[in-house]
């Protein structure tokens, strides 16, 4: 039934190919751009050449989809701001989960059709990956949804947490894969298809809700690889190589940077997505000393002076200095300093922002040199050397309690040993406990200073007082 | 619609050596670009498209339309949206002023 079968077998032969090198040339700073364009004419390709093997299509139905999806896309993707981005791919990752699951669901549907009519049978080689698939696609599609509405802040980002949740999950799994089988050995009826359908959709937001909002990236990066594998199991409900090909490089892939990103949190995946990270408050080892701390609360002034008169300072921007805005002040900040002798420096944590290399898209957004940029690794012996360290919204990797303290939440995962600088100053609105909803031990050591604000005014009036108070070299 | 005139076992074939290739080619990436890189397989997965035109060209009936329909649409979000949200993110990594040089706004 399909149309110049070579035309098709050799357009997705090349679709595979710059797939392969468009994620190649993604992995490099030089020529990423260029990659997703390679990738991008891939998928033109396989949609071209998809075209004329089908021949003809329901185009009434078709074409709105076909332009009304672009458009939309395109201005969802245009529009977003860049501290949107992580929850803006979880909710694009959602729509390919979504359609992984409808194509299961259409050719469930068609296949009993066919069966009740005694024109084919449904063999286990095509209701196996009916089933999988649909499971996997519906999962991504619910919990993608959820991932969004958490980062969103159309719901809140805390851990959702229940007596017994991780037994409930477990049994809800265990109900959804023996209804898999039944469905797939003993009886294939549409109704217990729909069942199925709305339990996998149910899993998909029970496996997200407890997760808390500083671990949604690895959430995302779990569930772009679970749609990947989507695309790949429906590639064998319809016997269509491309989509094989494709879907498990994504899969693949996703599964590799959601090891990375739990790595960099010095945390298993298990953990991140069991432990409900952030919903008990510092239960231990705080209560005794709460009382009598201070902290040093400063004028944007005095750090002015602290900063034109220091020999090296590192800026530590976190996800707080995104929702400002304040990038584009904080490079200002940089270059002034620069005119007055100061050596800058930026440490960039791995999961700083919502998804690693976040920051350093935002930072990029604002012409910072990407020289500047120092990870963890290179960054952290240069504290004990630097006079000022400047934290700029960033929060929980920078608390030295995940060095110190084994009985914090985040003791063990990486941070940045901003407390080993001469002096350290925190930008902040309030004293409020940061995203994983752990309180800060910096904040009370007697070599901080506090600066409270909009981390956008804070610079702005930081740029003020050092033109003011130190002459440009 | 199987361009090789494949079966379950030459797909299965497939699916392990692609798995084998990703697995390689994301081993080897700064951490700088994992958020460009989840966004940009975020589109390539998008290919589930393909196989929503596919259902759309057997379809029967009113309701196989609509989820023939749905499935366009959603891929079609997914594949448009994920290559042009990728490549808004990597433009950043491009424009680079030389020193001294005002930043184009």
């Amino acid at each position: 039934m399909i149309h110049f079968p070579q035309l098709v077998a050799l357009g997705y032969l090349a679709t595979a190919i710059l797939f392969i090198f468009g994620i190649r040339l993604l992995g490099s700073p030089a020529t990423a751009r260029r990659g997703n364009w390679l990738a991008a004419v891939g998928m033109l390709i396989a949609l071209l050449v998809t075209f004329v093997g089908l021949g003809a299509l329901p185009w009434a139905a078709v074409i709105p989809a076909l332009v009304v999806g672009a458009v939309l896309g395109t201005a969802a993707a245009r529009m977003v701001r860049m501290t949107a981005m992580p929850q803006m791919v979880a909710l694009f990752n959602g729509m390919g989960g979504g359609a992984a699951a409808l194509i299961g669901a259409d050719e469930f549907i068609h296949r009993t059709g066919e069966l009740a009519s005694g024109v084919a049978t449904l063999s286990p080689g095509s209701s196996v990956p009916i089933v999988i698939g649909c499971l996997i696609g519906s999962v991504s599609f619910s919990g993608s949804l959820i991932a969004f509405s958490k980062l969103q802040g159309l719901m809140r980002g805390t851990p959702v947490t229940f007596p017994y949740q991780r037994a409930a999950n477990g049994a809800l799994l265990a109900v959804i894969v023996a209804l898999g089988v039944v469905i797939v050995a003993v009886h294939a009826s549409i109704w217990l298809f729909l069942a199925y359908e709305l339990l996998a959709l149910g899993f998909g937001v029970a496996f997200v809700l407890p997760v808390g909002g500083a671990d949604m990236p690895v959430i995302i990066s779990l569930l772009n690889s679970f749609t990947g594998l989507a695309a790949a199991v429906s590639g064998f409900v319809l016997d269509n190589e491309v989509l094989i090909v494709a879907g498990a490089l994504v899969g693949a892939s996703g599964t590799i940077l959601t090891q990375l990103m739990s790595r960099a949190m010095n945390r298993s995946l298990a953990n991140v997505l069991f432990s409900a990270f952030g919903s008990q408050v510092e239960a231990a080892g705080e209560a005794g000393e709460a009382g009598d701390r201070s902290v040093h609360s400063v004028t944007p002034e005095d750090v002015a002076i602290l900063l034109g008169y220091a020999r090296q300072v590192v800026f530590v921007p976190g996800y707080g200095m995104a929702v400002a805005k304040a990038q584009h002040e904080v490079k200002e900040l940089a270059t002034q300093l620069e005119r007055r002798g100061v050596e800058v420096k930026y440490a960039i944590h791995p999961v700083a922002g919502r998804m690693p290399g976040h920051m350093n898209v935002l930072l990029a957004e604002a012409d910072v040199p990407y020289t500047q940029l120092r990870e963890m690794a290179d960054i952290n012996p240069e504290f004990p050397r630097t006079d000022v360290a400047v934290v700029i919204g960033a929060n929980d990797v920078t608390n030295p309690a995940a060095r110190s303290n084994p009985s914090s939440p985040i003791y063990g995962m990486p941070i940045l040993n901003v407390d080993q600088a001469e002096h350290v100053v925190v930008l902040k609105r309030s004293m409020n406990p940061g995203f994983a909803g752990i309180e800060n031990q910096l904040y009370y050591d007697p070599r901080t200073l506090m600066l409270f604000g909009d981390a956008r005014e804070s610079v702005v009036r930081l740029l003020a007082a050092l033109k003011e108070l130190v002459p440009a070299a | 619609m199987s361009a090789f005139g494949g079966s379950l076992l030459i797909g299965l074939f497939i699916f392990v050596l692609a798995v084998f290739i990703g697995f390689e080619l994301i081993s080897k990436v700064p951490a700088t670009l994992h958020t460009p890189l989840m966004s940009g397989t975020n589109a390539i997965h998008g290919i589930v498209l393909v196989g929503a035109l596919v259902i759309a060209a057997g379809v029967h009936g009113t309701a196989g339309t609509v989820i023939a329909f749905l499935a366009v649409l959603l891929g079609t979000i997914n594949v448009v949206g994920g290559f042009v949200v990728t490549d808004r993110m990597l433009e950043m990594f491009k424009r680079r002023p030389g020193p001294g040089e005002e930043r184009p706004r």
